[in-house]
């Protein structure tokens, strides 16, 4: 007889829901180790690697780029409403700078990057399972996990990083912009004021700023965070074309929570251990 | 009146079906299905739920070397599952799947993986991967685990497809999006052919094709039971496929075997359920 959870008392159902949500977490973090394992143990998938990294990567190149101009062009001008009341617009550079390395550029790439290639990502391994190829790989002796969500896995935390820089540097190009263009300041003026939000934090072996290791250490675990979720909602998908777009979207939005989620808890750890 | 007439009918023509096919089978010369020694594939009182679902009840079959064994039933019945067990795609729940003497159900992945090598698998709908080419899907096998220089690998893909009755210089770069349905099913043969596995499994390898190819498709199974001597266990609810190449058929109802045998046993079965089935 099947039990239907909608005949079921609010506890049962509780109870019912944490069991498929622990069963569900178990299965996430085994899929994570079976990719870290994979990543560092043979066989390596360098062709497949490659095809993502220049999927997730490369592919997402226009996309950050248009983020961080219009990000930062619009950080610009709205401080500079607020900011010229107190003749303070010289500081733009210090707001652009310190927002978009610390937190705009990489949530805004990793969110961009989970739109457009974390989607991707489960709406092919979804269709991979309907399908039956993802037996098709089991059946022929290779594993999918390596096969699949390694060379995704890896492309990821090399991806997004990198990206993050990208934006970081367009989004400071752009307040660059509607610094020059609409409020009259200097190139020179500007530049100086980004750098010295910058070094405000102090630096790590004396030339890295902080503000950029906490800037680019926060793209790898989002790097994971995408790669992992959109791989295992792909691989978990059932239920045809229909199970495919659940999957897509699903992947879109739980990567999107665990990574606002995730930024909380790093910014947090980043601070206690370097900035207090 | 009608139905009896419908019945009569059928039966006449599988009885046909089925004095073509052994005709084709003693012309080729094909090896009989050894059933002297111990069975290739022997599932034993196999359990299988899904839940509370009970999917299969205590299931029990062998498969001898060198016999097409076909697995009728309705849809949803299990019969797909039971290739899926056999691969070792999942566990079931109690019973023995022996392949070879060896138990499917409790070998470690790296044995599954030795006895998968001897085994190759017909989806239904090919399951041929999208992004790579018919040359690349058929050669996937050897580029996974085989060490050949490439000229091999392409002589073997050449002598794969033919053997499906495809023209490798036509089909090679073709995409599979880019094939019709008994094309792909044909390369997903070939695909299944290519490291000379005993075992080949299928499933459903004719639905969704028109008649003309549905046989094309049949008499492919015939051929590489005659030639190359495979062992196959085939998932089909199309009787009269199953009637053509089948050395024996089993019936599956209700999570049972209700009926295994030869199709001429099958035809003179008395069971309600056997005679609805074949009606």
């Amino acid at each position: 007889m099947i039990v239907r959870k909608a005949a079921l008392t609010p506890v049962r159902y509780a109870g019912s829901s944490l069991r498929e949500l622990a069963w569900h977490t178990q299965r996430y973090f085994t899929l994570l180790w079976r990719s870290i394992h994979g990543t560092v143990t043979r066989p390596f998938y360098g062709k497949d690697l490659a095809v993502q990294l220049d999927s997730i990567g490369v592919g997402s190149i226009g996309i950050v780029i248009l983020t961080g101009l219009f990000t930062g062009m619009v950080l610009a001008l709205q401080s500079a409403v607020e900011m010229r009341q107190f003749g303070a617009t010289i500081y733009i550079g210090r707001l652009v700078g310190a927002s978009t390395v610390r937190e705009l550029g990489p949530v805004l790439t990793a969110l961009m990057v989970t739109g457009r290639a974390g989607s991707g990502i489960a709406a092919e391994l979804g269709a991979m399972r309907v399908t039956e190829q993802i037996d098709a790989l089991n059946t022929m002796g290779v594993d999918p996990v390596r096969k699949l969500v390694v060379p995704r896995f890896v492309a990821c935390l090399i991806a997004l990083p990198l990206l993050t820089i990208i934006t970081d540097l367009v989004a400071i190009f752009g307040g660059l912009l509607i610094a020059v263009v609409k409020l009259d300041l200097t190139f020179d003026l500007y530049m100086r004021s980004v750098y010295s939000t910058l070094a405000q934090n102090g630096f790590l072996l004396r030339y890295i700023p902080i503000d950029f290791v906490s800037g680019l250490s926060k793209p790898l675990f989002f790097g994971a965070i995408i790669a992992i979720t959109s791989c295992y909602y792909g691989l978990s998908t059932r239920g045809g074309t229909e199970g495919v777009g659940r999957a897509a979207t699903g992947a879109v939005v739980t990567s999107s929570i665990f990574i606002l989620a995730t930024d909380y808890f790093l910014t947090q750890l980043i601070i206690g251990l370097f900035i207090e | 009146m009608s139905g009896t007439r419908d019945l009569l009918w059928d039966s006449g023509h599988l009885r046909l079906e089925r004095e073509e096919a052994r005709r084709l089978m003693e012309e080729g010369g094909a090896p009989s299905p050894q059933s002297s020694d111990d069975p290739l594939i022997s599932l034993k009182d196999l359990d299988l739920r899904f839940g509370d679902h009970v999917v299969l009840d205590g299931i029990s079959l062998d498969v001898w070397s060198g016999e097409t064994v076909c697995i009728l039933g309705g849809s949803g019945a299990g019969k797909s599952t039971i290739l899926r067990l056999i691969l070792g795609l999942i566990k079931p729940n109690g019973g023995q799947i022996l392949v070879r003497g060896r138990d499917v159900a409790t070998a470690s992945r790296e044995e599954l993986l030795e006895l998968r090598k001897d085994m190759g698998m017909v989806f239904q709908e090919a399951a041929l991967f999208d992004s790579l080419t018919v040359y690349d899907n058929v050669a996937f096998y050897l580029h996974e685990h085989e060490d050949l220089p490439e000229e091999e690998v392409a002589r073997r893909v050449d002598e794969s497809l033919r053997m499906v009755d495809l023209d490798p210089e036509q089909v090679e770069d073709l995409l599979p999006a880019e094939l019709s349905g008994g094309m792909k099913k044909r390369v997903g043969i070939a695909r299944a052919l290519i490291h000379q596995p005993s075992i080949l499994l299928y499933d459903e390898p004719t639905s969704g094709l028109d008649p003309i190819t549905t046989r094309t498709i049949d008499d492919l199974v015939l051929k590489l039971q005659r030639e190359l001597g495979v062992t196959s266990v085939v998932v089909t609810h199309d009787i009269r496929s199953a009637f053509r190449i089948g050395n024996r058929v089993a019936l599956l109802f209700g999570g049972e075997i209700v009926f295994q045998g030869t199709p001429e046993e099958m035809m003179e079965s008395g069971d309600g359920y056997v005679r609805e089935f074949l009606h």
